[in-house]
C-alpha cells in the first residue's frame, strides 16, 4: 500500500535533522494558524496563490529563493563547522549525514535559490521594461512557479522522511546507481529536479516568446534594456539546455527503477556519457544564472551613475556571444578524464574565449561609471562589490581552464572557491542588487538603506574570509567534500573559513532585519512617484506597485532609456487622448492544483507507491482539461477604472521635485 | 627546468607555511614543477590585466561619487568606437597569449605522455576500490593496498581503473591527478625527484568512505625499492580471484598491507569485468543505520 | 500609465504586438524545439551505446524492416490527415475535422499497436531493455517517441471532445494548431529515428 515507505524512513536516531524539521514544522504550522486566524486565507488564495500576474509570481519566486537560501545556508554552516572540527577527529557529522548535507547544499543553492531568484527578478522586471501587460502565457507562468515550489518541497521532505542523496549535487553514476546508492536519497534528488526542471523549461519558453514577440510600440530589439537582452539569452539557454538535463535524469531513473544499463558498471553502461551529458547542461546553467545578473548590474550601474550604459552594442554582442559559447566548453569540467592533449587544449581555449565578452562587459560597466555622478544606494554597492569580486573569480576560472593547471587544482577547494566566487560574487550579488533595486517597484516602498548597507559589508567581508582560505587550501592539496582530514596545515585555514561563514550569517541577519524594519516603517519609506532611483527604463514610468495592467496605455518608445528621454523632454504629465477597457487573464488555480498533484506524484514515485502515481497523473491531466474547458478566460477592467488609477499616478509624479 | 625569478621569490615564502604537506606549491617531481610554473605564469599574465581593472574600478567608483565636486561629469558619454575597440582588444590579446600557453602546455604535460628519462619506467597498475587503493606491480608480480612505493628519481607509468565507482588518483606534490573509471583504463606518468614520503588521496568524491581514501607514497632509492619488493614477496597472501573478491567489499580505513603474489592479468580482468565490480553496500541501509566512524 | 513617448517617426520603429495566433504558435514551436533537443540527447546516447550489446543481440538480429515500414507509413499518413483536420477546423467543416481527426487517431493507434508488438516480441525473446546498454538506449529512444505519440493521442481525443463541446472558438482553434505542430514534429523525429536506429542498425 505504501511502497517502500515505513516508519524506518524517519530518522529517529538522528537528532539534527529531526530537530531542524520539527523547528521548521512548528514555524510553518504557526504561520498557517496565524494566517487562518487573521482571515487572510481568501486574500492569499485570490491575490497570490491563484494569481497569474507576472509581478506577483516574481515576488513569490524571490520569496521561495529567500527561504531556500536560509535552508541552504544552514547546510553551509554545518559543513564549515564540521570541517573546522574534523581535524584528526570525526567531527559531529558522520559521513552519511555530512554527504547528504553537501549534496543538498549544492542542489538547493543552484536549483532553488539562484534559479528562482533570477527567474523571479525576470518576472518582476521584464514585462515592465518591455512596456507590456504580462508575459505571453500567464497561466503557464504560474504553473512554472508552482512546479519549482514542488521541487523545493520534495527536497525538504527528504529531511524528515527518508534521506537525501549522498552523491554530490550532480549525482555522478555509478555512485548514484542502485548498486551503490540503494536508498531513496538519489530518487528524491532526481524527481524533485525533474519536476522543477519542467517548470524552469516552461519559464524559458515563456520568456523567449515574450521578449521576441511582445513589445510596446517602437520597442525594437536594439532599444530593449540590457536586462531584457540578458533575460532573453538566459531563456534561450534554458530552452536549449534543460531538456538535456531532463533526458539525462530520465536515463538515470530508468537505470534505477527498471534496471536499464545507461550508466551502470555492467552490461555496457558508460559513466563518461553521464559526465558529458550533465555538463552539456551544467555549463550553460552557469550562464543561465549569471547573464541576468549581468543584466541587473547593467541597469544598476547606469541608473546610479546617471548615465546611459556605455557600449550598448558591445553589451548586446557580448551577451549573445556568451550565450552561444557557453555550449562549447563543457569538457573543461573533466580535463582529468584523460581525453588527450588536443581535446583538452581546444576546450581550454574555448573556455578562455568566453572571458573575452565577459571582460568587455566589465570594461563597459567601468566606462559607464566614468564621468558619472555615482549615488551609493545599496544596489550600487552590490554592483561595485561585484565588479571587484567577479573579476577575481573570472581570473581563477580562466586559470582552471589551462588544462595542466587544472590537473592539480581540479576538484580541490580552489575549484570550490572559484565557483563560489562567481556564483556568490556574480549571481547572488546581482540578485541582491536587483532585490534592493526593484523592491520599491514591487511594493511601493523602499528597503531600509542602513540595514541594506550593513548586509552588503557583512556579505563582502564574510565572502572573502570564507573563500580566500579555500583558495589557499586548494593550493595545499585539499580536495573537496572531505568529512575529516589529518593534515595539520589545513586546520587554521578551515577555522578562518568557518569565521567567514559566521560573518555571512551576520549579513543574512541584517537582510532579515532590513526586511522587517522596512515593512514596519513602510510609510516613511513610501515611494509615491513610482520612480525612486531616477530610473531610465519603462518600469519606472508606472506606479509602484504597478496596477494589474501595468500600463494604462502602452507607451510609445522612440529610443533607448525610454523613460529617461520622456523625463528629459518634460513629457510626464500628458494624458492620453482616451482610455480604453483592458482585458487581463483571469486568475487560475491550475498552477497550484497541478503542483499539488505533482507533489504527490513525486513522493509516490520516490517511495514506489504506484496507485498514488496513477491517481496523481489522472489528477494533473484532469486539471489541465478543466483549465482548457473554461469559457471566460479574461477579465475586463473598465476604462473609467483605468483612468482613475492612471490619473492618480500621474498626479503623484508631477509633484515630484525635478 | 626553467624557473622565473619571481617564482624563486614566492616559493620559499609559502614553503615556510607548507612544511611537509601535500601542497602543490611545493612540488617534488618534474610534472608538478612544470605545472606550478604554468600556473604561476598564467596567473601573472592575468594579474597584469586584472589588477589594473580592479584599481580602475575602485578609482572610478571613488572619484565619480556624487559628492565629489572636483569630478568632471560626462553625463551623455555612452558611445566611443575607439574605446570599444580597445575594450574588445585587451581581453582578446590576453586570451590569445594565454591560449598559446594552454595549447603548448596541454601537449607537453599530457598525463599519458611518457616522461623523458634514460630509465625504463616502472609500471604500476592502480585500482580504486570502495574505499581503498590497490597498487599492482605487474613486472614484480606483487601488490600493495593503501601504500604506494616507488623508486625515487625514476619515471613511473600508472595504468588506472576503478572496480566500483569513479575516483581520482592524486599525489599533489608529484602533479597531475587523473580519474579512475570502471571498464576504462587511464594513463598517467609521474616521477619523484628525491626520496621521501608524499601524501596521496582520492580527489573525486566516491561515497561515505571517501575522506579515508588517502595513502602514503614512499619514494625510495633504487636499492631500497628492490629490497622492499623482495620483502613483500616473502610475506602476505596471494592476490587471486578469491582474495580480490574479499578486498572488493566495502571497507574504510584499511591499514596498508601487501600481497606476495598477483594472479597474472588480474588488472585486465578487473577492467574487462571478468572479475565483477565491487558489490556496493551489502545490506539495504535504512537511513542513518549505516554508521561508520570516519576517522 | 500613458506617457506619450513621442510620435513614431519612422515605420521601422513600429513594432506592434503580434496577433495571438502567431504568438501561441511561436511559443509552442519554441517548446517543440526544446523537445527536439531532448530527443537529440537520446539520439546521442543511442549513437554512443549502439555497439554496447554486452554479448546480446544487435539491431541486425532484432529489427524487422517490413513492420517498421508499415509503422512509418501509418505515421506519415497520419500527418497528412492531421493537416486535413486543421483545414477542416479552419473551414469549420465538421465532417472534415472529425473525420480527419478520427483517421489520425486510427493511424496513430495502429502505429502504437505495431510498436508495442515489436517491443513485446523483443522482450519475449530475452532482448528487453535490461539485456544490454544498446537495448536500453533503443527502448528509451523509440519508447520516448512512442510515449509522445501516446500523449498526442490523449491530446487528440481531448481536442475532438473540446470542439464537440465548445465549437470552433478562436482559443480552441489555436490549440488544434498546436496539436498539429506537435504531431508533425513527432513525424520529423520518427524520420530521423527510422534512419538512425533502424536503417543504420540493420546495415551495421
Amino acid at each position: 500500500m505504501l511502497g517502500k515507505l515505513t516508519w524506518a524512513a524517519i530518522p529517529f536516531d538522528q537528532p539534527i535533522p529531526l530537530f531542524a524539521a520539527a523547528f521548521v514544522g512548528v514555524i510553518i504550522f504557526g504561520v498557517l494558524v496565524y494566517v487562518t486566524l487573521k482571515g487572510w486565507v481568501p486574500y492569499l488564495w485570490r491575490e497570490w496563490i491563484t494569481s497569474v500576474d507576472h509581478k506577483r509570481i516574481g515576488v513569490m519566486y524571490v520569496l521561495l529563493a529567500g527561504v531556500m537560501l536560509l535552508r541552504g545556508f544552514s547546510d553551509a554552516i554545518m559543513m564549515r563547522s564540521q570541517q573546522a572540527l574534523a581535524f584528526q577527529a570525526p567531527g559531529y557529522l558522520p559521513p552519511e549525514h555530512y554527504d547528504q548535507i553537501f549534496s543538498a547544499h549544492g542542489t538547493l543553492m543552484i536549483f532553488f535559490v539562484a534559479m528562482p531568484f533570477v527567474i523571479g527578478l525576470m518576472n518582476i522586471a521584464v514585462p515592465l521594461q518591455l512596456g507590456v501587460r504580462d508575459v505571453t502565457f500567464p497561466t503557464l507562468n504560474s504553473v512554472s512557479f508552482w512546479l519549482t515550489a514542488t521541487g523545493a518541497l520534495l527536497v525538504n521532505v527528504s529531511l524528515v522522511v527518508g534521506e537525501f542523496a549522498r552523491t554530490g549535487w550532480l549525482a555522478f553514476p555509478p555512485l548514484s546507481e542502485l548498486t551503490y546508492s540503494p536508498g531513496v536519497g538519489v530518487d528524491y534528488y532526481l524527481w524533485s529536479l525533474q519536476i522543477s526542471g519542467v517548470g524552469t523549461l516552461l519559464t524559458g519558453v515563456n520568456f523567449v516568446t515574450t521578449i521576441l514577440k511582445l513589445h510596446a510600440p517602437g520597442m525594437t530589439y536594439m532599444r530593449m534594456p540590457i536586462f531584457c537582452w540578458t533575460a532573453l539569452a538566459s531563456s534561450l539557454l534554458i530552452v536549449a539546455a534543460f531538456p538535456i538535463l531532463t533526458a539525462t535524469f530520465a536515463m538515470l531513473l530508468l537505470d534505477r527503477y527498471l534496471g536499464f544499463h545507461f550508466f551502470t558498471n555492467e552490461a555496457g553502461g558508460n559513466v563518461m556519457m553521464y559526465m558529458n551529458l550533465i555538463w552539456v547542461w551544467g555549463h550553460p546553467e552557469v550562464y543561465i544564472l549569471v547573464l541576468p545578473a549581468f543584466g541587473v548590474f547593467s541597469e544598476v550601474v547606469s541608473t546610479f551613475s546617471g548615465k546611459p550604459l556605455f557600449g550598448y552594442r558591445s553589451m548586446v554582442l557580448a551577451t549573445m556571444a556568451i550565450c552561444i559559447l557557453s555550449f562549447m566548453v563543457w569538457l573543461h569540467h573533466f580535463f582529468t578524464m584523460g581525453a588527450g592533449a588536443d581535446v583538452n587544449a581546444v576546450f581550454g581555449i574555448a573556455t578562455m574565449i568566453i572571458a573575452v565578452p565577459t571582460g568587455v562587459k566589465v570594461f563597459n560597466w567601468l566606462f559607464t561609471m566614468f564621468g558619472g555622478r555615482i549615488v551609493y544606494a545599496s544596489p550600487m554597492l552590490w554592483a561595485v562589490g561585484f565588479m571587484v569580486t567577479f573579476v577575481l573569480g573570472g581570473m581563477t576560472g580562466v586559470l582552471l581552464a589551462v588544462p595542466p593547471a587544472d590537473f592539480v587544482l581540479h576538484n580541490s577547494l580552489f575549484l570550490v572557491a572559484h565557483f563560489h566566487n562567481v556564483i556568490i560574487g556574480g549571481v547572488l550579488f546581482g540578485a541582491f542588487a536587483g532585490y534592493n533595486f526593484w523592491f520599491p517597484k514591487a511594493f511601493g516602498f523602499r528597503l531600509h538603506e542602513g540595514w541594506g548597507k550593513a548586509a552588503f559589508w557583512c556579505w563582502l567581508v564574510g565572502f572573502y574570509l570564507a573563500f580566500v582560505p579555500l583558495y589557499v587550501l586548494g593550493f595545499m592539496g585539499m580536495t573537496r567534500r572531505m568529512q575529516h582530514y589529518d593534515v595539520p596545515a589545513w586546520h587554521p585555514w578551515l577555522l578562518i573559513a568557518a569565521l567567514g561563514a559566521a560573518v555571512i550569517l551576520a549579513g543574512i541577519c541584517c537582510q532579515i532585519a532590513q526586511l522587517v524594519v522596512s515593512v514596519r516603517h513602510r510609510e516613511e519609506l513610501r515611494d509615491v512617484t513610482g520612480d525612486p532611483w531616477n530610473g531610465r527604463s519603462l518600469e519606472w514610468s508606472t506606479a509602484s506597485p504597478p496596477p494589474a495592467f501595468n500600463f494604462a496605455v502602452l507607451p510609445q518608445v522612440e529610443g533607448r532609456d525610454a523613460y529617461w528621454r520622456a523625463k528629459q523632454q518634460g513629457r510626464l504629465g500628458d494624458e492620453p487622448a482616451a482610455y480604453e477597457d483592458i482585458e487581463l487573464p483571469r486568475n487560475s488555480a491550475t498552477g497550484f492544483v497541478c503542483a499539488f498533484f505533482a507533489t504527490f506524484m513525486g513522493f509516490a514515485l520516490i517511495w514506489h507507491i504506484w496507485w498514488l502515481v496513477a491517481v496523481s497523473f489522472v489528477g494533473a491531466f484532469a486539471t489541465f482539461v478543466v483549465f482548457a474547458w473554461r469559457d471566460r478566460t479574461e477579465e475586463l477592467i473598465p476604462a473609467a477604472e483605468v483612468a482613475r488609477i492612471d490619473r492618480a499616478n500621474r498626479r503623484a509624479r508631477r509633484v515630484r521635485p525635478a | 627546468m626553467h624557473r622565473p625569478i619571481w617564482r624563486a621569490m614566492i616559493v620559499p615564502g609559502v614553503l615556510a607555511l607548507a612544511g611537509c604537506q601535500p601542497a602543490i606549491w611545493d612540488p617534488q617531481g618534474p610534472v608538478g614543477e612544470a605545472q606550478l610554473t604554468i600556473l604561476i605564469d598564467s596567473l601573472a599574465i592575468m594579474l597584469a590585466i586584472v589588477l589594473p581593472t580592479i584599481a580602475a574600478t575602485l578609482g572610478f567608483a571613488w572619484w565619480y561619487r556624487a559628492t565629489n565636486v572636483r569630478a568632471h561629469r560626462l553625463p551623455e558619454f555612452a558611445e566611443s568606437g575607439q574605446l570599444e575597440l580597445i575594450v574588445w582588444a585587451i581581453p582578446l590579446l590576453t586570451i590569445m597569449l594565454l591560449g598559446g600557453v594552454a595549447w603548448v602546455s596541454s601537449h607537453e604535460l599530457d598525463p599519458s605522455q611518457p616522461l623523458v628519462s634514460k630509465d625504463k619506467p616502472l609500471d604500476v597498475q592502480v585500482v580504486s576500490l570502495d574505499w581503498k587503493w590497490l597498487f599492482i606491480y605487474p613486472d614484480q608480480k606483487v601488490a600493495s593496498v593503501n601504500r604506494l612505493v616507488i623508486p625515487a628519481g625514476a619515471p613511473v607509468h600508472f595504468s588506472l581503473t576503478s572496480a566500483s565507482v569513479m575516483n581520482a588518483f592524486f599525489i599533489p606534490q608529484l602533479g597531475s591527478m587523473i580519474y579512475t573509471m570502471n571498464r576504462m583504463t587511464t594513463e598517467l606518468n609521474l616521477s619523484a625527484d628525491g626520496a621521501g614520503t608524499y601524501a596521496g588521496l582520492s580527489s573525486h568524491y566516491s561515497g561515505d568512505g571517501f575522506a579515508s581514501m588517502y595513502f602514503n607514497v614512499d619514494a625510495m632509492p633504487a636499492d631500497r625499492f628492490t629490497a622492499w619488493i623482495d620483502s613483500v614477496r616473502g610475506s602476505g597472501d596471494a592476490l587471486n580471484a578469491q582474495t580480490y573478491a574479499a578486498l572488493a567489499k566495502q571497507s574504510v580505513g584499511v591499514t596498508p598491507f601487501t600481497y606476495r603474489s598477483v594472479e597474472p592479468d588480474l588488472f585486465h580482468k578487473i577492467v574487462t569485468q571478468v572479475l565483477p565490480p565491487g558489490p556496493g553496500p551489502v545490506d539495504e541501509p535504512s537511513p542513518g543505520a549505516l554508521r561508520r566512524a570516519g576517522g | 500609465m500613458s506617457i506619450t513617448l513621442g510620435i513614431i517617426d519612422a515605420p521601422h520603429a513600429e513594432r506592434m504586438p503580434a496577433s495571438k495566433r502567431i504568438i501561441v504558435g511561436f511559443g509552442f514551436w519554441i517548446f517543440l524545439l526544446s523537445d527536439i533537443v531532448m530527443f537529440s540527447a537520446f539520439f546521442a546516447t543511442f549513437a554512443v551505446l549502439s555497439g554496447e550489446t554486452a554479448g546480446g543481440p544487435s539491431g541486425k538480429d532484432l529489427f524487422h524492416l517490413d513492420i517498421v515500414a508499415i509503422e512509418t507509413a501509418c505515421l506519415l499518413l497520419s500527418s497528412f490527415t492531421c493537416g486535413v483536420a486543421i483545414i477542416g477546423a479552419r473551414a469549420r467543416n465538421d465532417l472534415m475535422y472529425y473525420g480527419a481527426m478520427a483517421a489520425t487517431a486510427v493511424l496513430g493507434a495502429a502505429f502504437l499497436f505495431l510498436e508495442a508488438r515489436e517491443f513485446a516480441g523483443m522482450v519475449a525473446q530475452g532482448a528487453g531493455p535490461t539485456r544490454s546498454a544498446f537495448l536500453s538506449a533503443f527502448f528509451t529512444l523509440v519508447g520516448c517517441h512512442g510515449l509522445h505519440v501516446s500523449l498526442g493521442m490523449l491530446w487528440l481525443l481531448t481536442m475532438m471532445a473540446q470542439v464537440f463541446a465548445k465549437g470552433y472558438r478562436a482559443d480552441i482553434q489555436r490549440r488544434v494548431l498546436c496539436f498539429s505542430l506537435f504531431w508533425h514534429t513527432l513525424d520529423i523525429i520518427w524520420v530521423a529515428l527510422f534512419s538512425v536506429v533502424y536503417l543504420m542498425g540493420v546495415a551495421r
